[in-house]
Formats: C-alpha cells, sequence, structure tokens
C-alpha cells in the first residue's frame, strides 16, 4: 500500500496540499463534485485515495456529494467533500443535517466571487456569513481559513481532528488565490500528526442512548453496522435519537447542540497576533487577505505607526472575547477581506464603539494589495 | 389491572414498539409494505446488524423510524446518495432504502438514475400512492392524467412517469411492481433483492384514502378492487406496458433480473491498485 502520508518537502498548490492532509488526517472516503476553482482537490484525491485503501466517487451533484459523505461518516469513514459557492449553496440543507445529527465531515469551500456564477476563475471571500448562517434554523459549525498551502494542509487534519472531536460539520473557507497558488509545503513524519477519532460508545449496546452528551458535551457515536440499532434522524429529537416534537425536546437539543461548540471555545478558537503588543491601530483579517496585511504591518511600522495584525484562524465560532480584549487598548480596526464586509459586522459587534471600526473590502476577484490597506490606515490615523 | 398476556406480534423484535402508535392513517398502505419489508429482511436470512434502512422525508419516509434497526432518516430527495456514501464506505452493509414516490422520483430522481446506472449495490423499495400524502395530497410525479390533487383541482395535466421504465432505462438490475394486496410477492421480491448483488428496485402501489382517493372518488375499498381487478401479472413484462393506467389495467410482476457488477466490484477493478486486493 502507497503511504497516506507523504512525508517530505513538496512544492504544490493550496487545492493539492489539502487534499494531502485529508489523506494524512485519515480521511478514506471523498464525494465529489467538479467545480472551479475546487476540482483539483477531487483531482488529487480521486487517484490517491484507492491506492491508500479509501473510496472516491464523483456524484451527480453538490447535494449527492455531501450526502454520500453523510452516509460514509455514519459508516464510520472519515470523509469529506470540497466546492465553491455554487456547490457550496446547493449543500446547506445537508450542512444543517450533520449538525443536527451531529455527523463528523469536513467540506471546503474554494471561494470564487459571487453572487450566482460570479467570477469561477477569481478568489474572493464573500462566503464567510453563509459558511455560518447558510443552513436553516440556529446551529453552530467551526469554520477556519487557510493563509497558505503549508496551513491548508495542517489545517485540513485539524478540521478532521475537530469534526471529529465535537460530532460538528468543520468547514474551510479558503480561496481561489490560496488554492491555486504554489508554495513549498512539508508534509511532517506521520508519528508527529496527532489524530482525533469520534467517541465511542462504551457499554451494553441495549442501554445505549445515542445523543446522550459525555463530558465535553459531546455524544459518544455508534457507526453503523455495529449493533446499537441507532436511529438518526434531522427531526427534533430526544437522547434515544427518536423524534419528539415538544418545545422542550427543541430547547434541550439546541442547547445540546450549540453548548459542545460554546463550552469548548478554548480548544476550538485559534488566532494569532503580529506585532500586536503595542498596537494602536489593529487589523482584523484572514485567509489570503491576511498575507497582504502582514506587508502592510511592516511598511507601516517602518514609517513609525503602530500597527498589528490579528488574524482569525478559526473563524467560527467568532473570537469575541479577544476582540473585546483587543477593543481595550485599539484606537482603531480595520478589517481587510475581500466582500463588501462580512466578519466586519462581526468586529463591530465586538468592539462595541469602543473604537472606530473601517473596512477595507472589495467586491472580490483580486486580491487586496498592501498599498490599499495602508492607504486606509494612513487617512484614519 | 389487566391480567391478559401481552400480545407479541412476530415482527416485534424489528419494530421499535416504543414509537407507536405510528403516524400512518386509516387505509393507508405504508404498514403492508413496511411488514412485507421486515417479512422478508427475516426470511432472507442476512445479518440483520449489518443492515441499514435509509429514508428521505414523507409519510413512507417515516419507515426509517420504526425499524428497529440501524436507521437513518435523512434530508427529502436525499436517501439514496446517503445510502449510497453507507454502501461504499462499508460494503459489508445490507443497504435498504424505503420512500416514496415524491422522495425519490421527484426531487429524490437525479439520484435514483444515477445510483441505477453505477449498480451501488442497494434495495430501493419505493411506496406509490400517486402523490404527496405528508403535505396533504398534492400532485406528484406519479400522479395520472387528470387525477385531482390540492394543487390540480382541475385535474393533473401532466403525464405521469412509469417508474419501472425508468429504472430499466437507468441500468437497474432487478425490477418489480406490486401492489399492497400482493404481500406474499413483496416480500418475495424484496427477499430476491436483498440477496442479489446490484441495484434492485420495487415498487409498491398504496393506497393514500385520505389525500389521493378522497378526491378522485375512490373509497379506500376501491382502490383495493381496483388492486385486485384491474391488474394484471406478467413477468418479464416489456417496460413499454408498464404506465399505470387502471382503466386500460395495471401490469405488475417481476420485470427484470440480470447481473452486472456493481459499482464497487468495477471500482475495485478499475482504480484499486492490484496488492490492495489480496
Amino acid at each position: 500500500m502507497k503511504p497516506a502520508v507523504l512525508s517530505g518537502v513538496h512544492f504544490i498548490t493550496g487545492d493539492v496540499a489539502c487534499a494531502e492532509g485529508a489523506l494524512a488526517a485519515g480521511c478514506r472516503f471523498f464525494g465529489a463534485y467538479p467545480i472551479t476553482p475546487a476540482t483539483e482537490i477531487a483531482e488529487h484525491i480521486a487517484g490517491r485515495l484507492p491506492e491508500v485503501g479509501g473510496t472516491f466517487i464523483q456524484m451527480e451533484d453538490e447535494i449527492a456529494a455531501i450526502a454520500s459523505i453523510l452516509g460514509a461518516s455514519s459508516a464510520g469513514v472519515k470523509s469529506m467533500t470540497a466546492t465553491s459557492g455554487p456547490g457550496f449553496s446547493l449543500m446547506m440543507e445537508n450542512i444543517g443535517l450533520a449538525a443536527c445529527t451531529e455527523i463528523p465531515c469536513v467540506i471546503v469551500n474554494v471561494q470564487r466571487a459571487g453572487p450566482s456564477t460570479g467570477l469561477p476563475t477569481q478568489g474572493a471571500q464573500g462566503d464567510m456569513m453563509q459558511a455560518r448562517w447558510g443552513s436553516h434554523g440556529d446551529y453552530k459549525i467551526i469554520a477556519l481559513a487557510p493563509i497558505s498551502p503549508q496551513e491548508i494542509f495542517y489545517q485540513t487534519i485539524l478540521a478532521f481532528n475537530l469534526s471529529e472531536t465535537y460530532r460538528v460539520p468543520v468547514l474551510i473557507m479558503t480561496d481561489e488565490i490560496i488554492g491555486h497558488l504554489s508554495e513549498r509545503v512539508v508534509i511532517p513524519d506521520k508519528s508527529e500528526i496527532k489524530l482525533a477519532s469520534r467517541p465511542r460508545p462504551k457499554g451494553r449496546k441495549d442501554r445505549f442512548l445515542p445523543y446522550e452528551p459525555g463530558p465535553n458535551g459531546v455524544a459518544p457515536m455508534a457507526i453503523a453496522g455495529k449493533g446499537y440499532n441507532i436511529h438518526v434522524t434531522g427531526l427534533t429529537h430526544n437522547e434515544k435519537g427518536y423524534p419528539d416534537m415538544t418545545v422542550e425536546c427543541q430547547k434541550k437539543m439546541m442547547a445540546r447542540l450549540t453548548g459542545k461548540i460554546q463550552n469548548n471555545l478554548d480548544d476550538i478558537i485559534k488566532t494569532e497576533g503580529y506585532m500586536l503588543d503595542d498596537a494602536e491601530i489593529i487589523i482584523i483579517s484572514y485567509g489570503v487577505s491576511a498575507r497582504t496585511c502582514h506587508t502592510a504591518v511592516d511598511e507601516l511600522r517602518s514609517q513609525g505607526i503602530k500597527a498589528g495584525l490579528f488574524r482569525l484562524i478559526t473563524v467560527w465560532p467568532f473570537p469575541e472575547d479577544q476582540i473585546c480584549q483587543l477593543a481595550k487598548q485599539a484606537k482603531a480596526f480595520i478589517t481587510v477581506e475581500i466582500n463588501l464586509g462580512q466578519i466586519h459586522l462581526e468586529v463591530e459587534r465586538c468592539v462595541k464603539n469602543k473604537a472606530p471600526t473601517y473596512l477595507v473590502g472589495h467586491v472580490g476577484g483580486t486580491i487586496i494589495t498592501p498599498e490599499r490597506v495602508i492607504e486606509t490606515i494612513k487617512e484614519v490615523s | 389491572m389487566s391480567h391478559q398476556k401481552k400480545a407479541v406480534h412476530p415482527l416485534d423484535d424489528l419494530i421499535r414498539t416504543d414509537r407507536l402508535p405510528h403516524i400512518w392513517c386509516p387505509g393507508c398502505g405504508i404498514g403492508t409494505v413496511f411488514s412485507s419489508t421486515l417479512i422478508a429482511m427475516k426470511e432472507s436470512g442476512i445479518d440483520l446488524t449489518k443492515t441499514v434502512m435509509v429514508s428521505g422525508i414523507g409519510c413512507s419516509g417515516r419507515g426509517a423510524g420504526y425499524i428497529n434497526l440501524d436507521s437513518f432518516h435523512t434530508t427529502h430527495g436525499r436517501a439514496i446518495p446517503f445510502a449510497t456514501g453507507l454502501k461504499l464506505a462499508n460494503p459489508e452493509l445490507n443497504v435498504i432504502v424505503f420512500s416514496g414516490d415524491g422522495d425519490i422520483f421527484a426531487i429524490g430522481g437525479n439520484h435514483f438514475i444515477h445510483a441505477a446506472r453505477r449498480n451501488v449495490d442497494l434495495t430501493i423499495i419505493c411506496v406509490n400512492n400517486l402523490n404527496y400524502g405528508m403535505t396533504g395530497g398534492q400532485v406528484a410525479a406519479t400522479t395520472p392524467y387528470n387525477a385531482k390533487t390540492t394543487t390540480t383541482p382541475t385535474g393533473n395535466p401532466e403525464r405521469p412517469f412509469n417508474l419501472p421504465m425508468l429504472s430499466y432505462a437507468s441500468g437497474a438490475t432487478y425490477i418489480s411492481r406490486w401492489t399492497i394486496l400482493h404481500a406474499r410477492n413483496i416480500s418475495d421480491s424484496i427477499q430476491e433483492a436483498l440477496l442479489k448483488r446490484g441495484f434492485s428496485f420495487i415498487e409498491v402501489l398504496a393506497p393514500c384514502p385520505v389525500n389521493y382517493g378522497r378526491r378522485n372518488k375512490e373509497k379506500p375499498f376501491d382502490t383495493l378492487k381496483l388492486y385486485q381487478e384491474n391488474t394484471i401479472i406478467k413477468n418479464k413484462a416489456h417496460p413499454f406496458e408498464l404506465d399505470i393506467d387502471f382503466e386500460r389495467g395495471v401490469v405488475l410482476g417481476k420485470f427484470l433480473d440480470i447481473n452486472r457488477p456493481t459499482w464497487t466490484d468495477m471500482y475495485n477493478k478499475t482504480c484499486r491498485p492490484k496488492d490492495l486486493l489480496e
């Protein structure tokens, strides 16, 4: 059998690094549907999965792609799909099913400019709110935003680990620019990669309650074919997994679904600070946009302006506490993202008028240059 | 306190009796299809621990909620791709899709034809009650010409699907059609399908007196009479003969039972390195 972890130094695109990250994370099922600019993930993993004992299938549409990974994950196999805007929209209903039934899965969105067919070959970060709220009802997911092909490799492993640990869909919200960017990617030795698996039930099978939460709020998961006779439904369900159309049951289920994320924020949220200690102007950014912000911070510092960067590695759940904390020291916040202001709204919400907040954003298709960030900061400072 | 011995039904071990009473209306045909399915599962001798039922949404889609095995009640129309993922990820599982005509053939029609084309080893049981029952009786992709439903108050202007012909054209390897009056035949067909490696399709005509019959001057007993008097069993009938028209007569039977490699067979042969197969 060929190795699943291709340890060594590679020069590969973000899309390929994502596929290799999935294999290193133990992903052994991929339900695909081609869409620019995510297709290369499917193309790469289509060749790799069968040689490591996994299974690849190109389904008939994105709805089938995500439904298939939920089925495969229910059979106990770590599963993933990858798409872009239009496909992401089609996947929304089943993201809700995964959230409600707590089936672990990883969904990659290589974002392109929308709305509708938009600019298929050009990057954007316009699906960030859709990632959070796209399926109907209240629910919580985890979303990550990688800054480079190297980071997408690690974030894909992290995505699987979080998905398994919390039994929640994890979205990797990358973009066309990172997806198609070739860079040096170092894949470590297999022994250096830590993997998490969903909690497994213990004790008597006939007394097992599929939705009775464990200590961290996450219920152990029985997989199909092991004799637990589980029932899984997208209807509001009780701890037994049975439909229960009462307000009390809805309340209890929703408390569990949101609580398992909300009560584990310290474990889930990852952020990175750059020159933040004495920063008066704080840039908030993520994904490809954060790359250009690094350059902007260096340039502003060389001109004596105390700028710093707060980078979201985890975008959802949103690092509210960290930003509230930063609001005590900052004179201004600048959110940099390739959209007309999505995460910007979250920053505004957390800063709560303690400092002015500005957006450097545009409608998508190109990156935001460091010059634009510098220009805006000079105007406001 | 009653001293009567608690009645035990021979299928109780396969039913989540703690979920009774079920939601199906008086006169509904789904229960007959469901019990015929359970009988077939028992009689087939398959390992029930490794048997999974997947449903979509709708009246028949509640089937998965009543079987006392691993069962998945998924989203509307998506039972088949969900089932495909289960089967491909663990080929040892016996995967049954139990759902209705609206779920499998309208919103989920695309998934049906592709799973049949791929010959995924699934057993698809479609309860065809000619309308959307759960939502109160709207026109479906199977509603006959001129039939009245809440969304076709003056009659259905559209042509219904011929489901066995659609299955045949899509690549199914086992196709049969019965009505709920043919409970024994349903069980036999499902048993054959469960033991067969390949994509199997069983259509069962079932009455929906509350929502369909009521609007089409068909009393519950009239529908059963139609099933008895206006049907003919013709095994291996040509798919062209299988339109549902009770005035001309509806053809029932086992229409197809052939073998071709399943998706997993072909994937292993075509995509898997040889050393991994030994």
